[in-house]
């Protein structure tokens, strides 16, 4: 099947919806234009299906029932760990841990492995571009531990300064944490040769993968990664659940990230062994729906295929690019050669939540403020900026709306100026 | 439409053209804050003086327009009267905003009367309250 958009979209009840800038069903009522992907995609009626079918046929917890609901309940949410292994192409579905996303991705690794395997005096390397979730728990841990951090520094076209990489190493280095794509710059990271450089250094990587496993095809064979996180709001799935995968050498030596039902194996008054792998790190009842719909979304991506995702949201972003660059006063961050669907930028000296608001005005969902990246922020000297985000579903002439919009904006704030 | 009653033209003004904008000199009581939210930022300073009135009122920063509106009105506002007063002023203007009291009470705020159609935006009700908060702590003691 030919790659088209606009046969796609109509899987998404949620865009051939109609509002009113009011909120009122009486006022004038105008199409949605959705361009805050990064933040949370719009789902597929298939992922909605998965998950009503769930509730309706299969409503049961997993792993523990001897009956019927609880055997096909077990059978989906396993079918989905599965599903996600086959799609980052995993060694085996084992590597693959449900979290609710990849904020809690993170906390679990930086928790168990960085607790195991990290003293006072150790070193991780970040980025100087990454989200606040891929920062805090690495930072809160280093605190904790007496462990340092080093940043790599991006440059002004937003890409990571690699000839800064060797410099930040040192024989205490233990981790690199990094995002394999940028939530502000859309910057696709060179991670294979942070990972290369690093593994030949006996130093494990850390992927942030909640921008990327979404936009582009990622194999961790292939990156030969030690971690990746994604979340599954990002990528046609429910909120509420993600993954995290675990090269299998360290899950074997990482203990439990939380204690309870589900993860044990024998239970007595004062002590406790734990399930195999990667039932110990998942603890309770986990999110079953939740990983379902997520297990349909990726049947969904795959069928359209990430190299034809990426490819199209190549040609999107330069042509909004082009057309952004034509407005005067209209400053994007960065450029960077590998760039999936986001752009940020500011509008004269008017305030992103003031584009932002406007814009929402008209019907154009897109991001303002500090993307969960202050230090970011810091570095380019903004309080904030206008981001907006694509999907496969985002078509040219959103995009030409988008710049009619932003015209509008500058003439209503700026008066004309 | 609400985006109007957001961005009424008394509001624009007083972005465009903020009144008490600028430093006190002479060392006077300040503090900064910021919005999280989206980035404002705004370093509020005050002269209070033997006589409990608000000598000098000033602010710098930079944030959207709901957020300097909202601090020049409020420069405005408060210059020369009691501080015992001034507190009054922000609690009821803190409490209109977060839709704890009748917002009718800002038609008796002036150009912050301009200020209630933020109500209808719980997003942007933080970026009106920053320079507020700010007063409050500042002359909380």
């Amino acid at each position: 099947m030919p790659f088209d958009p606009n046969v796609l979209r109509r899987d998404f009840p949620i865009l051939k919806k109609k509002f009113s800038a009011s909120g009122k069903e009486s006022d004038k009522q105008i199409p949605l234009v959705y361009l805050d992907n990064a933040s949370a995609t719009h789902k597929p009626r298939q992922v909605m299906d998965a998950v009503k079918n769930y509730y309706e046929e299969s409503n049961s917890n997993v792993h523990r029932a001897i009956h019927k609901l609880g055997e096909k309940a077990t059978y989906l949410y396993e079918e989905s760990r599965k599903k996600i292994a086959g799609f980052i192409n995993a060694e085996s579905a084992n590597e693959i841990i449900f979290t609710r996303g990849a904020t809690e991705s993170i906390n679990l690794a930086a928790s168990s492995w960085g607790r195991k395997f990290l003293v006072d005096g150790d070193e991780i390397i970040l980025s100087e571009m990454e989200h606040h979730s891929n920062l805090i728990p690495w930072q809160q841990l280093s605190i904790e531990l007496g462990v340092k951090l080093k940043f790599i520094p991006f440059l002004e076209n937003g890409t990571l300064d690699l000839s800064k990489l060797e410099s930040l190493f040192s024989d205490r280095t233990r981790l690199v944490a990094v995002t394999q794509m940028s939530n502000v710059f859309g910057t696709i990271n060179n991670v294979k040769e942070i990972i290369r450089f690093s593994h030949s250094r006996n130093v494990s990587v850390f992927l942030d993968g909640a921008q990327s496993v979404s936009h582009i095809p990622v194999d961790v064979k292939d990156l030969d990664c030690d971690f990746l996180a994604a979340s599954g709001h990002k990528m046609c799935g429910p909120t509420g659940i993600g993954f995290l995968y675990v090269k299998r050498k360290w899950l074997d030596q990482m203990p439990p990230y939380q204690f309870g039902g589900e993860m044990i194996g024998s239970v007595w008054l004062d002590r406790a062994e734990w399930a195999e792998i990667p039932y110990k790190f998942e603890a309770g009842t986990p999110n079953v729906a939740g990983a379902i719909g997520l297990g349909s979304a990726i049947d969904y991506l795959s069928k359209i295929g990430m190299k034809n995702i990426h490819e199209y949201e190549i040609k999107l972003t330069a042509y909004a690019r082009e057309k952004l660059k034509e407005i005067s006063d209209l400053k994007i961050f960065g450029n960077p050669p590998e760039q999936g669907g986001v752009l940020s930028f500011y509008l004269g000296k008017i305030h992103p939540h003031d584009v932002g608001q406007f814009l929402d005005n008209e019907g154009i969902a897109v991001r303002a403020g500090h993307h969960c990246a202050q230090p970011l922020m810091r570095k380019l000297a903004v309080p904030a900026t206008v981001r907006a985000s694509f999907y496969f579903y985002n078509t040219h002439e959103e995009i030409d709306k988008l710049v009619e919009g932003i015209i509008k904006v500058r003439k209503f704030f700026n008066h004309g100026i | 439409m609400e985006f109007d009653e957001l961005y009424q033209e008394i509001i624009l003004d007083h972005y465009r053209n903020p009144r008490n904008f600028g430093e006190i000199d002479n060392e006077p009581l300040s503090i900064e804050k910021d919005n999280p939210v989206c980035g404002d930022h705004v370093k509020l300073m005050i002269s209070i003086g033997d006589n409990g009135l608000v000598n000098d009122i000033k602010f710098t920063g930079e944030g959207c327009a709901i957020c300097m509106a909202s601090s020049s009105m409020m420069t405005e506002m408060v210059k020369d009267k009691p501080i015992s007063e001034v507190k009054g002023l922000i609690l009821n203007f803190l409490q209109a905003l977060r839709g704890e009291i009748d917002d009718s009470i800002l038609e008796e705020m002036g150009d912050l009367t301009s200020l209630k159609g933020v109500i209808k935006f719980p997003v942007r009700v933080k970026c009106a309250a920053l320079s507020w908060n700010a007063l409050n702590e500042l002359i909380r003691d």
